[in-house]
């Protein structure tokens, strides 16, 4: 069964910066899907238009539908009630996404007493509950969001959104302020707890080697739009975009030195979403760009098995072979 | 994670709230250090917090004490000569009448005689009025709370709800019509606006007629109810000129400190849990906002006492703000000493309350 379905979504802020472009997705039930990108991407932008969380003032066009039901068209009050109670959000960076004057436990009761119609002492008993589900003390309730560790406020941050048993979790940079050991344990944390219970999980993150551990499917998006979509292992081991390549190649491969002192980046800045390049909006970068590419724009093309990508040089037969040699031309193979 | 105590430690400590600054100076016996619980740990901290709060208004006060002596002493003006009002008295009349008010002493020894009585708060003979003046400020004090109290919950409360208003739609016309309209009563001198109300509704002019009172707390001869229907009468405009004049402050902190949360991650956390507009407004901005607003509260607190000096004079009102203008003009030393004292000690005293009840509004501060 289909949970979300996103189809040629598009946002355009006022001032006119164009921070999603048209952008297609697809999730199963219990699927866990990783959007990768640079910072201005757009990748927030397209969870907060998810539930319609954006400013008045950005167009929104487009569908967003959950459950079969259109997020961008409902009335207000269906909006409210899908909230939270259909679709949750962990948000980045919990020390700010929590209210600093109310205890946490108040927080996490706050949905469940909106949504659930439950009791003061029902709602306590289940905040408690959820706290020991996410690995906290149910005491923890009592306490306010600045005594609580990064990592204790993250796991209060998904108890807060686990509170009314939504169907969908949206992730945005789960765990993009916190230590590597700590990120691991709430990686693990959310995947133990999408396993359990079924849910269907969109995981942001700049971090593309945290969604290829965590999620099935992976779709990298570039100034506005998913450039390459496929299952999570081969995006990562074997990108067919040669953005996509930069993003996996730019991690340095553990006891390689090779890749440790010559890590690859991508030179240069994603582009202004107000002002974007004619074309590929990605060919002002791009290592293997043709003459062509500033010309024309580049629509996800099917390519392989499960996988789509938006490059001239995808989709014709060998392509992808192309890519890689003109790549190994210009001794930028990825080593992954 | 920090060490968790086990709930009936927790519990053993918080059962004694009412153990004092005192007790939470030195470690509990028998609570190994990292053992007690959070909110123990948190009470105790609150406690030395306060205690600390407390010493330093002491210390403030003994300070204004001090200073008020010295100040009045600087004034280039005999206060004998004024008592005498320019009248041909004998050198002998003015030694008597120094000797009796006890201006013949040294400097140090009539300071530490004013220190001694100030602490057991007698603060001499007012020279004006020949009565103590412990008795005028307690005989002006009620009618100054009665009007500066009622002007400050009024001014307040308006200000706190015009400036969330605003603040949660800025940009909209009632905020630009709301802030333009509170910064021109602000700019206006409280004692105009009040002549301009006295011409208009207390005297009448043209077609109005005079309705209010020019001055003055009663009609006198009144018992009961019509006692304080005329007391509410007689308050009206130099209220309305109090409130008009103070409630854009309140209203411009309120409007910019929820400015200041509107962009914040928490509402949108709000927001995304489906919370209506008005309960993330009420629930979880304002709280944030109020922080700012509450400090300049206590702030204006201390200076209800002080009354308004000008207001007050105006509409001939008997409270601490007229009797102030009196004493100056004399100068009636002791009375002005007691005064700028108890002016000095309101303001003290509100800070400290705002210090110590500032935790229980924002949990970050003081533990």
């Amino acid at each position: 069964m289909t949970l979300l379905q996103v189809r040629d979504l598009t946002v355009t802020y006022d001032g006119g910066a164009r921070a999603v472009r048209g952008v297609d997705l697809t999730l199963a039930a219990g699927q866990k899907l990783g959007v990768a990108g640079e910072s201005g991407c757009g990748k927030s932008t397209l969870a907060l238009a998810l539930l319609r969380l954006l400013p008045a003032s950005a167009k929104v066009t487009g569908e967003v539908l959950l459950g079969g039901e259109d997020v961008l068209t409902m009335k207000w009050g269906r909006v409210r009630a899908v909230r939270w109670a259909g679709a949750s959000i962990v948000f980045q960076g919990a020390m700010h996404s929590l209210n600093a004057v109310h205890r946490v436990g108040d927080q996490i009761a706050e949905p469940i007493l909106l949504h659930k119609r439950a009791t003061r002492e029902g709602a306590r008993r289940k905040v408690a509950e959820l706290l020991e589900h996410v690995g906290l003390p149910a005491a923890r309730a009592a306490s306010y969001p600045h005594e609580l560790s990064g990592g204790q406020r993250q796991r209060v941050m998904i108890a807060m959104a686990l509170a009314c048993d939504p169907e969908l979790i949206v992730a945005d940079e789960p765990t993009t302020a916190l230590d590597v050991m700590i990120q691991a344990q709430i990686l693990g944390l959310i995947s133990r707890l999408v396993a359990e219970q079924d849910l269907g999980l969109v995981m942001i993150s700049h971090d593309l080697a945290v969604l290829a551990d965590t999620c099935d499917r992976l779709a990298v998006m570039y100034a506005g739009r998913v450039v390459e979509e496929g299952p999570a292992a081969q995006v990562y081991a074997d990108a067919l975009h040669p953005y996509g390549k930069a993003l996996s190649g730019s991690f340095p491969t553990i006891g390689d030195p090779a890749s440790r002192f010559a890590p690859r980046g991508l030179p240069g800045d994603p582009p202004d979403p107000a002002a974007l390049p004619p074309g590929c909006t990605f060919h002002p970068r791009c290592p293997v760009a043709l003459d062509v590419c500033a010309r024309d724009d580049q629509e996800l093309r099917p390519a392989g098995a499960g996988r789509r990508a938006a490059c001239v040089r995808v989709g014709r037969t060998g392509a992808a072979e192309d890519v890689r040699a003109r790549v190994r031309g210009q001794g930028r193979e990825p080593e992954h | 994670m920090t060490a968790d105590s086990t709930p009936a430690l927790a519990k053993s400590a918080d059962a004694r709230p009412g153990s004092g600054p005192a007790a939470a100076a030195g470690p509990e016996p028998g609570a190994r250090p990292g053992t007690r619980g959070p909110r123990a740990r948190n009470l105790r901290a609150y406690l030395q917090y306060a205690a600390a709060k407390i010493v330093g208004a002491a210390v403030s006060l003994f300070a204004v004490l001090v200073t008020s002596f010295f100040l009045f002493r600087l004034i280039p003006s005999d206060p004998v000569k004024q008592m005498t009002g320019g009248r041909r008295v004998s050198t002998q009349q003015l030694a008597a009448l120094r000797h009796q008010y006890g201006l013949d002493q040294p400097m140090w020894k009539q300071f530490t005689s004013y220190i001694g009585d100030a602490l057991s708060g007698d603060f001499g003979i007012s020279y004006q009025y020949h009565t103590p003046v412990i008795d005028k400020i307690t005989g002006a004090l009620p009618a100054t709370l009665l009007l500066t109290g009622t002007a400050y919950v009024l001014y307040s409360a308006l200000g706190i709800w015009l400036g969330t208003r605003s603040g949660w739609r800025s940009g909209s016309r009632s905020d630009r019509f709301h802030t333009a309209f509170a910064l021109t009563l602000y700019s206006v001198p409280s004692f105009w606006l009040g002549l301009l109300l006295i011409i208009v509704f207390a005297v009448g002019i043209g077609p109005i007629p005079g309705m209010f009172p020019t001055g003055g707390l009663e009609q006198g001869g009144l018992h009961g109810f019509s006692y304080v229907v005329d007391v509410a009468h007689h308050m009206v405009l130099p209220v309305v000129t109090l409130v008009a004049v103070g409630y854009a402050q309140t209203l411009l902190v309120m409007r910019s400190s929820l400015l200041d949360e509107m962009g914040s991650d928490y509402l949108t956390t709000a927001r995304a849990k489906g919370l209506r507009d008005d309960l993330v407004r009420r629930r979880h901005a304002v709280p944030n906002a109020l922080l700012p607003t509450f400090t300049l509260m206590f702030v204006n607190l201390g200076h209800v006492v002080a009354g308004q000096i000008l207001v007050e004079t105006v509409f001939s009102w008997p409270g601490l703000g007229g009797l102030f203008y009196q004493a100056l003009s004399v100068p009636d030393l002791p009375l002005v000493q007691g005064l700028f004292f108890v002016f000095a000690t309101a303001v003290i005293l509100a800070n400290t309350l705002a210090d110590i009840l500032y935790p229980l509004l924002d949990p970050r501060v003081g533990r």
